[in-house]
């Protein structure tokens, strides 16, 4: 047994360390991946010993992290690995990681964006439709038998024609408008700065997009800049027929004021993937059917999984091996 | 024309009952409590009857009608209406085409997307509190699927044209080929059936495409394969269907018309991996106002003698 132990322990003593603080969706459900030859995982999560000090025992010539959302990297953290060379993030958000942080020190991110584009997108439009021509309200109404009794479903709303505000055009964003040009919907944008290569409208600011827009489709990351960019002004903007869905970060809404709207009727819907304090939903919504609630879960399919577990996989393997990062993160 | 009897078969939209008052002498059909004699009272006075996909002129109903002239149906489908009477008898037959091409086949997306992603079930997840107590499961990708179509008309090709800007690649299956059409055809149900994950039902009903899926169909189907009807009802074998979902013989399905509408079996109600819908195919404020325009539109070109807008027969 001793021998068997001390033998793979020297084994795995040859693989390059990769600190896991918290295990990440992809690990829980692809582990496969991790646990072949190629890394030693270093997992936080499995020790007594309070972060800190496991860091400062365990970490300190770690060159490499793994995280998620459930794992912040902040500069606390940051500090107590001084070998940190580089952040690998398993999903696409990487509000949770400290960016300035890791510029200064030099320290390089990747992320898993381009990944989940068509599995947002996709996500996006079916919750846009779904509010729009009542999918999962009348699909409640049927099954609760009332279609026989009560007759016919109040009629919903035509997509084709729609004025469709995309907030935020990176790969997300993108793959939502090419999508809704096939449906006969105008699509207009506001983005960070303006993108000479594409055909839709330009708006600076959110509040002018709203103005113009039947429905704002939520496609941008969670920063400073962003946070509670949606308010009661630009929903008020939108208007009473106005449809909001949310794919990005729920803190990108301020969802008290978006509540709020909902329930006095000064918007006319929302499909919402992401809350401010998940998985805690304002339960005001749990009455209304022009609301379609998704437990931040619509953006993900297994094989958009796999192909995550893939990228972060090869991200490392590429930074071990001194090759050029599959997906770093650009500071803009 | 306010002379003019026209009968309409059920309700079907207040705005149409409306416009139709204003200009004709409208007999509301469903509220008359004995029919046969309803008929015989009034029948020289009715020269047009207004159906939809619920109720419209079978045969027995034409004969009862002696002045009948014109039967205007508030669909594009006409399931309902006894189309060889009426050419036997000089009577004319309008739908409405074109206009609800675009709700239907955003509908058809919206249930491919709302089975795939399960999008309904993980709404009820969230409104039954169960989010607190763990992550719902992972959904089945959608871009890429293979979409089949029966039917490549005018709601097949507005479905193709969507489907494909998800990078799914399109096949169909139709009575004859249409060698100007880019998608991969199939001469039989069942081979389009085998090589797609997603079978959508978009032709007309008629005796030949009654139950064009059938065991056969769903077999080849399998069970990662999706149906999605937004044609009529009777498209499908309905018990075979059933019995494949609850049986976890076929992957999921998407339905908004049964064959015995309102009636849904209940069967379907525990599962989650199927959506149910009220036949809303085109039920948006934008289009059955377009719809009901049609109609009456259709209704006063033929008593002024002008050309109709959307004939049939």
């Amino acid at each position: 047994m001793e021998h068997h132990q001390e033998r793979s322990d020297h084994r795995s003593q040859d693989l390059p360390q990769v600190l896991v603080i918290k295990p990440p969706p992809v690990l829980t459900l692809f582990e496969d991946k991790f646990i072949s030859s190629k890394f030693q995982l270093l997992k936080a999560w499995e020790s007594t010993l309070p972060l800190d000090q496991f860091l400062t025992k365990y970490a300190g010539s770690v060159r490499a992290v793994l995280c998620s959302g459930a794992s912040p990297i902040t500069a606390d953290i940051i500090r107590l690995l001084p070998s940190l060379q580089l952040v690998t993030t398993s999903g696409a958000g990487v509000n949770h990681i400290d960016l300035s942080e890791c510029r200064r020190l030099g320290i390089a991110v990747t992320n898993a964006a381009g990944v989940f584009s068509d599995d947002g997108a996709d996500a996006a439009v079916g919750l846009l439709i779904d509010v729009l021509r009542k999918v999962s309200a009348a699909d409640r109404y049927v099954r609760n038998g009332l279609w026989p009794t009560k007759g016919d479903y109040p009629l919903g709303s035509k997509l084709g024609g729609k004025r469709v505000g995309v907030v935020g055009l990176g790969g997300f964003g993108l793959a939502v408008a090419k999508r809704l040009e096939a449906f006969g919907c105008t699509v207009l944008y506001n983005s960070r700065t303006q993108k000479p290569s594409v055909p839709y409208p330009f708006y600076s600011t959110v509040f002018e997009l709203a103005a113009d827009s039947d429905a704002l489709i939520i496609c941008c990351g969670l920063t400073a800049e962003t946070r509670h960019m949606i308010n009661r002004e630009v929903l008020l903007a939108l208007g009473r027929q106005g449809v909001i869905v949310n794919i990005g970060r729920g803190a990108i809404i301020n969802e008290k004021e978006m509540v709020e709207c909902l329930v006095r009727g000064e918007i006319g819907g929302a499909g919402l993937d992401v809350f401010e304090n998940e998985p805690n939903v304002p339960e005001e919504l749990f009455g209304l059917d022009n609301v379609v609630l998704s437990p931040h879960r619509v953006v993900f399919t297994p094989e958009s999984f796999v192909a995550a577990s893939e990228l972060a996989v090869g991200n490392l393997e590429a930074f071990f091996s001194n090759k050029p990062l599959l997906s770093p993160v650009i500071y803009e | 024309m306010e002379s003019i009897g026209v009968l309409m078969a059920c309700p079907m939209n207040s705005y149409l009952e409306h416009e139709l008052e204003k200009r004709f002498n409208l007999f509301r059909f469903w509220t008359v409590p004995e029919k046969s004699a309803f008929l015989a009272t009034n029948k020289n006075s009715i020269r047009a009857v207004v159906g939809n996909s619920s109720a419209g002129a079978d045969a027995e109903l034409i004969e009862a009608l002696p002045k009948l002239e014109i039967v205007a149906s508030f669909s594009v489908g006409l399931d309902k209406i006894d189309l060889a009477k009426c050419k036997e008898k000089g009577i004319r037959v309008t739908n409405t085409p074109d206009v609800l091409t675009d709700d239907v086949a955003d509908l058809a997306i919206g249930l491919m997307l709302a089975v795939l992603r399960k999008l309904c079930e993980s709404d009820r997840y969230v409104r039954s509190g169960k989010w607190k107590k763990g992550d719902y499961k992972l959904t089945t990708k959608f871009t890429g699927k293979r979409v089949g179509i029966i039917g490549l008309g005018r709601i097949g090709m507005a479905v193709a044209k969507r489907a494909e800007a998800f990078s799914c690649p399109i096949s169909y299956y139709s009575r004859t080929e249409k060698p100007e059409i880019k998608y991969k055809y199939y001469p039989s149900v069942v081979e389009l059936a085998a090589n797609c994950d997603i079978l959508v039902v978009a032709c007309l009903l008629t005796e030949e495409t009654l139950h064009i899926v059938n065991r056969e169909v769903i077999d080849a189907l399998g069970p990662k394969g999706v149906v999605i009807n937004v044609g009529r009802g009777p498209h499908v074998d309905e018990p075979e269907l059933v019995s494949a979902l609850v049986e976890r013989r076929l992957g999921g399905a998407g339905l908004d018309v049964f064959e015995h509408e309102p009636e849904v079996p209940e069967e379907l109600f525990g599962l989650d991996n199927v959506v149910l819908l009220p036949h809303v195919g085109s039920a948006t404020v934008e289009t059955r106002q377009a719809m009901a325009d049609l109609v009456i539109g259709n209704l006063e070109a033929h008593f002024l003698n002008k050309p109709l807008l959307t004939p049939v027969v």
